[in-house]
C-alpha cells in the first residue's frame, strides 16, 4: 500500500495537525509520501521531510495553489492519485474544502473525520455530532479520507525524506482569491493547546472575555467560545468549539458561562479534565464536567485568576 | 437567474439519537424529523436573493422516500417556487446524492446551487463540494457572505485562521455556514399556499445512475460516557484538585 497525506500548511510554517494525520497513515500502514502545494513553500517542504516515517515530500510550488483552492488543489492531489490506495488530508477547513472534490473525481466516496483505523479499509468515525460512533468499511478501490485530529497521536519530526519538486500547475480557471481576514493572536492554536478556556453566552458581550484572558496567560491556554457568543458578535467565528466549529481534546477545558448543548459538547468532550463555571446548577455541562464550580463567572475568574 | 436547493430530512437538532441495542445502527423510531439546519440557511438565503431581485426562481429538491415530502413543503412554504424529490428508499451516500443532483443540475442548469455544508446526522461536509467537482463548477463552501455579482458570486467563507474571500464565475456551487442568515418561520397563509405549489416525484432509478454503496456500515456503538464528576465548593478546592488529583496544572 502506498499513502498520500496533503499537508496544512500556510506557505510559511507545516501546521502540526499534519503529524496527526500521519500518525493514521501509519496506522493504515504502507509507504508515506506527502505533497505540499502551495507557493514560495520550501521551508514547509523542509518540515515536512523532517516527519518521521515518510519517504517523499513532491511540493507543488506554483501561484495556481498559493490560497490552496479548492477547484486547483483538488485537480492536483487527483493527478497524483494514480499512484497511491489511500490519500489522507486533515479534516480542517482546507482539506474539508478539496477532499471530496477529490473523491469524487475518482468516483469514490470520501471517508470523513476518522478518529481511528481498524484496518486499511475499515476505519471509525462519529457521526450525530458523536453521539454515535460508526465503524465503516470502504468498498472503493482507492480511500479517500479525512483525519480528525483528536484521535490521533502526533509522530515525530526525526525523518530525512527527499524532497521531489513536482510541474504540476492546474489552474481550473474559474475561481479566484480576494482576501482574508486572519485572526491573529500570540496565545496557542485552539487545535494545538494543552489547555483551552471558553466562553459562551453568559459572558455578556466581547469586553468580558478579558476576563478569559488572564487565565489563559497564566495557564498558556487557547481560548475559545460557544456559537451562541460567536454569533452575539463577543467573538469572532474561529474560536466557536462544536459540532461545526474546532474539534478539541485537551488535558484540561474550562467552560465558562456554557450550557453544553449537543453541538457544543460534540467539540470537546473528549478532552481529559473538564471544568465548568455556571450558575445554573442544572446545566447540562455538569454531566460531562469533572469539576464544577456552580457560581456567578463574575466572582469566580477573577478570584480563579488570584489563585493560578 | 435560477437557483436550485438541495435540503436533507434529518433528525431534529434538539434531539439526542441513541444507538439500537444490536448496534446495527441508531434508532430513529418515532424521533422527531426536520429540514436539516443548515439546508435551511440554503433555502433562507435562496429566499433573500429572490427579494433583493437577483433570483427568479428557486427550485428546492430532496431524495428519499415519501416522509421528505414535508421538509420539501417547508421549503415550500419558505419561498421556494417549486419542489422536486427524487424517491428511493436507499440510504445513498454523499457521492450517489451528488451524482443525482448533477442530473438536476444538467436538467434545470440553475446559476447558483446552495446547500447546507452537512447535514447534522452523517456529518460528513462532502455532498456540495461533490456536486462542484461532477458538474465542473467552482465551490464557495462554508459561506457567511454571498454577493452576486454580475456574472460573479463573492462567496465569504469561514476557515480556521478566520474569513477568507474568494471570487467565482457563476454558475457557482455555496454551501451554508451557520452564520449566513438566520432562517425565518413560515407564516401560515406561506404554508396553506405552499400546498398548492408543484411538487414533482421522480424515481431514483429513472436516472440511469448506479447507486450502489460505497460502503458497508460495520457496526454502530454509543461514545464512550463521561461520569458526571464533581461540584466543588470554592475556587481554593478547584485549584487544589487540578493541581493534586487531575494533575492538569502546576
Ligand atoms: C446545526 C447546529 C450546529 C451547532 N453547532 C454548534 C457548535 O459547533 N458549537 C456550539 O457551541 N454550539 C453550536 N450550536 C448551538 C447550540 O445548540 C447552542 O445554542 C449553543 O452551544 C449555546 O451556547 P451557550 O452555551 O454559550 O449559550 P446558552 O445555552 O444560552 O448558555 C449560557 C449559559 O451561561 C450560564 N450563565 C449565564 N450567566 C452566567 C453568569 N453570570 N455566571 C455563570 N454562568 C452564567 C447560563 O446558566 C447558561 O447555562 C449549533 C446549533 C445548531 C442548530
Amino acid at each position: 500500500m502506498s499513502i498520500l497525506v496533503f499537508a496544512e500548511h500556510d506557505n510559511n510554517t507545516l501546521k502540526a495537525d499534519t503529524l496527526k494525520t500521519v500518525a493514521a497513515a501509519q496506522a493504515i500502514g504502507g509507504d508515506i509520501d506527502v505533497v505540499v502545494a502551495g507557493l514560495n513553500c520550501q521551508a514547509v517542504a523542509e518540515a515536512a521531510a523532517q516527519i518521521n516515517g515518510v519517504n517523499k515530500v513532491l511540493v507543488a510550488d506554483n501561484a495556481a495553489y498559493e490560497h490552496q483552492l479548492a477547484e486547483n488543489v483538488s485537480l492536483l492531489v487527483t493527478e497524483l492519485a494514480s499512484d497511491y490506495s489511500h490519500i489522507l488530508a486533515t479534516a480542517l477547513t482546507t482539506g474539508k474544502n478539496f477532499m471530496p472534490r477529490v473523491a469524487a473525481l475518482l468516483d469514490v466516496a470520501q471517508i470523513s473525520d476518522i478518529i481511528a483505523v481498524e484496518s486499511a479499509d475499515t476505519f471509525v468515525r462519529p457521526i450525530y455530532a458523536g453521539n454515535a460512533i460508526a465503524t465503516v468499511q470502504s468498498l472503493d478501490s482507492k480511500k479517500v479520507i479525512t483525519v480528525r485530529t483528536t484521535g490521533f497521536d502526533a509522530v515525530a519530526t526525526d525523518g530525512s525524506a527527499e524532497i521531489i519538486a513536482i510541474a504540476q500547475a492546474t489552474d481550473a480557471g474559474t475561481s479566484s482569491h480576494v482576501s482574508d481576514e486572519l485572526t491573529v493572536s500570540e496565545r496557542p492554536d485552539l487545535g494545538a493547546a494543552g489547555v483551552v478556556i471558553s466562553g459562551g453566552r453568559g459572558m455578556q458581550n466581547g469586553d468580558n472575555f478579558k476576563l478569559l484572558e488572564g487565565i489563559a496567560d497564566k495557564l498558556g491556554a487557547a481560548i475559545g467560545a460557544s456559537r451562541a457568543a460567536v454569533d452575539a458578535g463577543f467573538v469572532p467565528n474561529d474560536m466557536q468549539v462544536g459540532q461545526t466549529g474546532k474539534i478539541v481534546a485537551p488535558d484540561l477545558y474550562i467552560a465558562v458561562g456554557i450550557s453544553g448543548a449537543i453541538q457544543h459538547l460534540a467539540g470537546m468532550k473528549d478532552s481529559k479534565v473538564i471544568v465548568a463555571i455556571n450558575k445554573d446548577p442544572e446545566a447540562p455541562i455538569f454531566q460531562v464536567a469533572d469539576y464544577g464550580i456552580v457560581g456567578d463567572l463574575f466572582d469566580v475568574l477573577p478570584e480563579l485568576e488570584s489563585k493560578l | 437567474m435560477k437557483v436550485l436547493v438541495p435540503i436533507k430530512r434529518v433528525i431534529d437538532y434538539n434531539v439526542k439519537v441513541r444507538v439500537k441495542p444490536d448496534n446495527s445502527n441508531v434508532d430513529l423510531a418515532n424521533v422527531k424529523m426536520a429540514i436539516n439546519p443548515f439546508c435551511e440557511i440554503a433555502v433562507e438565503e435562496a429566499v433573500r436573493l429572490k427579494e433583493a431581485g437577483t433570483a427568479t426562481e428557486i427550485i428546492a429538491v430532496s431524495i428519499g422516500d415519501k416522509s421528505c415530502q414535508e421538509q420539501l413543503r417547508t421549503a415550500l412554504a419558505l419561498g421556494a417556487d417549486k419542489a422536486i424529490q427524487i424517491d428511493t428508499d436507499q440510504n445513498l451516500d454523499s457521492l450517489n446524492v451528488a451524482k443525482l443532483l448533477q442530473k438536476v443540475v444538467e436538467a434545470e442548469q440553475p446559476q447558483l446551487v446552495i446547500l447546507g455544508k452537512q447535514s447534522i446526522d452523517s456529518d460528513n461536509n462532502q455532498t456540495g463540494q461533490m456536486l462542484a467537482a461532477l458538474t465542473g463548477l467552482p465551490q464557495g463552501t462554508f459561506a457567511s457572505e454571498v454577493k452576486v455579482d454580475g456574472d460573479k458570486v463573492n462567496v465569504t467563507r469561514e476557515i480556521d485562521g478566520g474569513l477568507q474571500t474568494v471570487a467565482l464565475s457563476l454558475p457557482a456551487i455555496v454551501t451554508t455556514d451557520l452564520r449566513l442568515n438566520e432562517p425565518r418561520y413560515a407564516s401560515l397563509p406561506n404554508i396553506m399556499k405552499a400546498k398548492r405549489k408543484p411538487l414533482e416525484v421522480q424515481p431514483a432509478a429513472d436516472f440511469g445512475i448506479d447507486l450502489a454503496p460505497r460502503s458497508t456500515l460495520v457496526k454502530v456503538s454509543p461514545p464512550s460516557e463521561r461520569q458526571a464528576g464533581i461540584v466543588v465548593e470554592s475556587v481554593d478546592e478547584l485549584v487544589e484538585k487540578l493541581k493534586n488529583e487531575a494533575k492538569v496544572i502546576s
